[in-house]
C-alpha cells in the first residue's frame, strides 16, 4: 500500500502542472464537486465541526486496512481541501496519522486554508483527524 | 457624481495583495488610518508619552492636557450636555458590557429587557448575561425579510416593566438605518432606558445625542478611522450617577481605606487603570480628519458608490440581495445563487479583493433568513468608482470559476 509521503509526492506532482491560481483553484473545486457525499445519518452534530465560515463534519472508522474517515462541508472550496487531506490520511494506520502534519500544503501553496482566521472548521478537521489517530492506537479490529 | 478622492491619506491602501491591487471593501470590520492618525500617535510616543492624570511633571501635565482634548471634541462632536458624560472604553463591545453589568444591581426577576433581532452578538450576549443573573425575561423586537425593525407591534412590546431597550443604529450584517428616534421616543414613554450600539453609524452619519435624547450611546475608534482598543459610552449624567462602577482599580477612585473606597465622580469612576492614552490621542486626530472632509460629503460619496454598486451587482443574475431596507448605509449584504458565501470569500480574496463573508456576528439575522451567511462589502470615505469596479470583474470571474 502506498505510503503518506508517497501519496503527498502525487499530489505536489499534480499541482505542479498549475501555472496561476486560477488552474489551481478550478481543480480544488473540482475535487470539492467530486467528494463524496457523507451519509445524511453520519452528519450529526457530534461529528459536526463549527467554524465561523463553513461548516466541516468528520467522521472516522477502524478497520482492518486502517482508519477510514469521511467527511463534508457546506462550501465547496472547504469540501476540495477536504478531498486532499483525506486523500493522504485514507486507509492509513493509526500510529502514522497520529502525529501527522499535513506538511504537503506548504508546498501546494494551500496552507492559508489552514490558518485559524479563515475559521472554516479545517485546523479543528486537522486535529480531529490526529485524535482519531491517537484513540485508534493500540486497537485491534 | 462629485466623488471624495482621499487614497493618498491611506499608506496602506497602496500595496499589491496576491499580485493584485489591494481593493480593500471591509470597512465595517474596520476602518484603514490615515497618515495623520498613524503620525499623531508616534509623534505621541516621540515627545509626549506619560501617564494621565497624576504627576506634577510637563510630560504628565501635556499627556493629561491632549488626553482630556480628545473628549471635549467627543463632547462637542456629539452634542452631549457635559464633558464628564463621556466615558472612555475599549470600545463598542466594552460600552455594552458597562451597561449591562451596572444594570445587575437595579433590575428586578420579572423586569424585562427588549433586544432587537437585529443585532450584532455584541448587543445580545451582554443582555442575555444580565436576564441570567438579575432574573430578568428578555423580549425582542422582530425582524422583517426586509432587515427592517417591526416597529409596529413596538406598544405592545413595551410596557411597565421593560427597563432597558437596546438596538443598533445601523446594522453591521445588513446596513439598515433604524427608526431610532421613534424607538426611543416608545420607549420613554413606559420610562425605561434606551442603550444604542452606535458603532456602525459613527462612520458615516453626524450623531447628536441630545436631539436623539438616548440614555446610553456607544461606539469605537477603529471603525472611525482611528485606533483599536478605545471607544466611548455616551451616558447622560443621572444614568450614569445611578449605575455603579464596573471596574475597581487606580483613577477610579475618591479615598481608599483597607477595607472600603469612595468613587470618583464622572468620568473617573468608570475609567479604572490606566487608560489608552495613545488611543485616545489617535482618535483625537481621527475625528479631526473627518470633520475637515465633512461627514455629510463622506455619506454622500458612500451613497453614490453605494447605489453604483448596487445597479452593477443587480445586473448580475446569480446575485441575491439581502437586505432591502429603504434606509441602508455603507454597506451591501448578498449571496451568489447556489454558492456558499466562503468559497466567494475565497476567491475574491485571490483576485486582492477584501469582504467579509459570514454570519458576521449576527447569527440570529442568518437564521431568520435561513441563510448559512453572507458576502458583505462595505465602504468609507476612501473607497473608489474603481475599486467597485475592480470588485464587479473579481466576482463575475468568480461566478464563473464556481459553476
Amino acid at each position: 500500500m502506498e505510503t503518506i509521503i508517497d501519496r503527498e509526492e502525487d499530489i505536489i506532482e499534480e499541482f505542479s502542472f498549475f501555472d496561476d491560481w486560477m488552474d489551481k483553484y478550478t481543480h480544488l473545486i473540482s475535487l470539492g464537486k467530486e467528494l463524496e457525499q457523507m451519509i445524511p445519518e453520519n452528519k450529526t452534530s457530534e461529528n459536526q465541526i463549527k467554524g465561523c465560515q463553513s461548516q466541516v463534519w468528520l467522521n472516522a472508522k477502524l478497520t482492518e486496512n486502517g482508519i477510514l474517515f469521511e467527511a463534508d462541508s457546506d462550501a465547496i472550496i472547504t469540501r476540495g481541501m477536504i478531498a486532499l487531506l483525506l486523500r493522504v490520511v485514507q486507509g492509513q494506520k493509526p500510529e502514522k496519522i497520529a502525529s501527522y502534519e499535513f506538511n504537503f500544503l506548504e508546498k501546494i501553496g494551500l496552507t492559508t486554508h489552514l490558518s485559524p482566521s479563515r475559521a472554516n472548521g479545517l485546523v479543528s478537521m486537522v486535529k480531529q483527524i490526529r485524535l482519531y489517530g491517537v484513540a485508534f492506537q493500540g486497537k485491534k479490529k | 457624481m462629485k466623488q471624495l478622492n482621499l487614497k493618498h491619506d491611506f499608506p496602506i491602501l497602496n500595496q499589491k495583495i496576491n499580485g493584485k491591487p489591494l481593493v480593500y471593501l471591509d470597512s465595517a470590520a474596520t476602518t484603514q488610518k490615515p497618515q495623520v492618525v498613524i503620525d499623531t500617535m508616534v509623534e505621541y510616543y516621540k515627545s509626549s508619552n506619560s501617564n494621565v492624570h497624576r504627576g506634577v511633571h510637563f510630560l504628565s501635565e501635556r499627556a493629561t492636557d491632549s488626553f482630556e482634548a480628545v473628549r471635549s471634541s467627543l463632547h462637542r462632536y456629539i452634542n452631549t450636555a457635559h464633558e464628564h458624560e463621556i466615558i472612555f472604553t475599549k470600545g463598542t463591545t466594552d460600552s455594552v458590557n458597562l451597561v449591562a453589568h451596572g444594570f445587575r444591581s437595579l433590575l428586578n426577576p420579572g423586569d424585562e429587557i427588549l433586544v432587537s433581532e437585529l443585532e450584532h452578538h455584541s448587543n445580545l450576549v451582554p443582555w442575555q448575561m444580565l436576564a441570567q443573573v438579575s432574573g430578568a425575561k428578555l423580549t425582542f423586537i422582530p425582524m422583517l425579510q426586509s432587515g427592517e425593525l417591526d416597529i409596529s407591534m413596538l406598544d405592545s412590546l413595551i410596557n411597565a416593566k421593560t427597563k432597558i431597550v437596546a438596538f443598533n443604529h445601523i446594522s453591521n450584517a445588513l446596513g439598515t438605518v433604524n427608526p431610532v428616534k421613534k424607538i426611543i421616543s416608545a420607549a420613554h414613554k413606559a420610562g425605561a432606558c434606551v442603550f444604542i450600539d452606535g458603532a456602525q453609524a459613527f462612520p458615516h452619519m453626524a450623531i447628536n445625542v441630545q436631539e436623539l435624547d438616548v440614555d446610553f450611546y456607544a461606539g469605537s475608534a477603529h471603525k472611525m478611522y482611528g485606533p483599536a482598543g478605545i471607544g466611548l459610552l455616551y451616558g447622560k449624567s443621572e444614568w450614569l450617577e445611578k449605575l455603579p462602577p464596573y471596574q475597581g482599580g487606580g483613577e477610579m477612585i475618591a479615598e481608599v481605606k483597607l477595607k472600603e473606597s469612595t468613587y470618583a465622580g464622572l468620568p473617573h469612576k468608570f475609567e479604572a487603570g490606566t487608560p489608552n492614552i495613545e488611543g485616545v490621542i489617535g482618535w483625537g486626530a481621527a475625528i479631526k480628519w473627518i470633520e475637515d472632509i465633512g461627514i455629510e460629503n463622506i455619506r454622500m460619496h458612500e451613497d453614490d458608490l453605494l447605489s453604483y454598486a448596487r445597479g452593477l451587482l443587480a445586473e448580475i443574475p446569480d446575485v441575491i440581495f439581502y437586505g432591502t431596507a429603504k434606509e441602508r448605509a455603507a454597506v451591501i449584504s448578498f449571496g451568489i445563487k447556489g454558492s456558499h458565501p466562503y468559497d466567494v470569500g475565497v476567491l475574491l480574496d485571490q483576485m486582492g479583493i477584501a469582504v467579509r463573508t459570514g454570519h458576521h456576528c449576527a447569527q440570529p439575522i442568518m437564521t431568520s433568513l435561513k441563510i448559512p451567511g453572507t458576502v458583505r462589502i462595505s465602504l468609507a470615505a476612501y473607497t473608489s468608482k474603481e475599486d467597485i469596479d475592480m470588485f464587479i470583474v473579481a466576482l463575475e470571474k468568480t461566478i464563473s470559476l464556481l459553476n
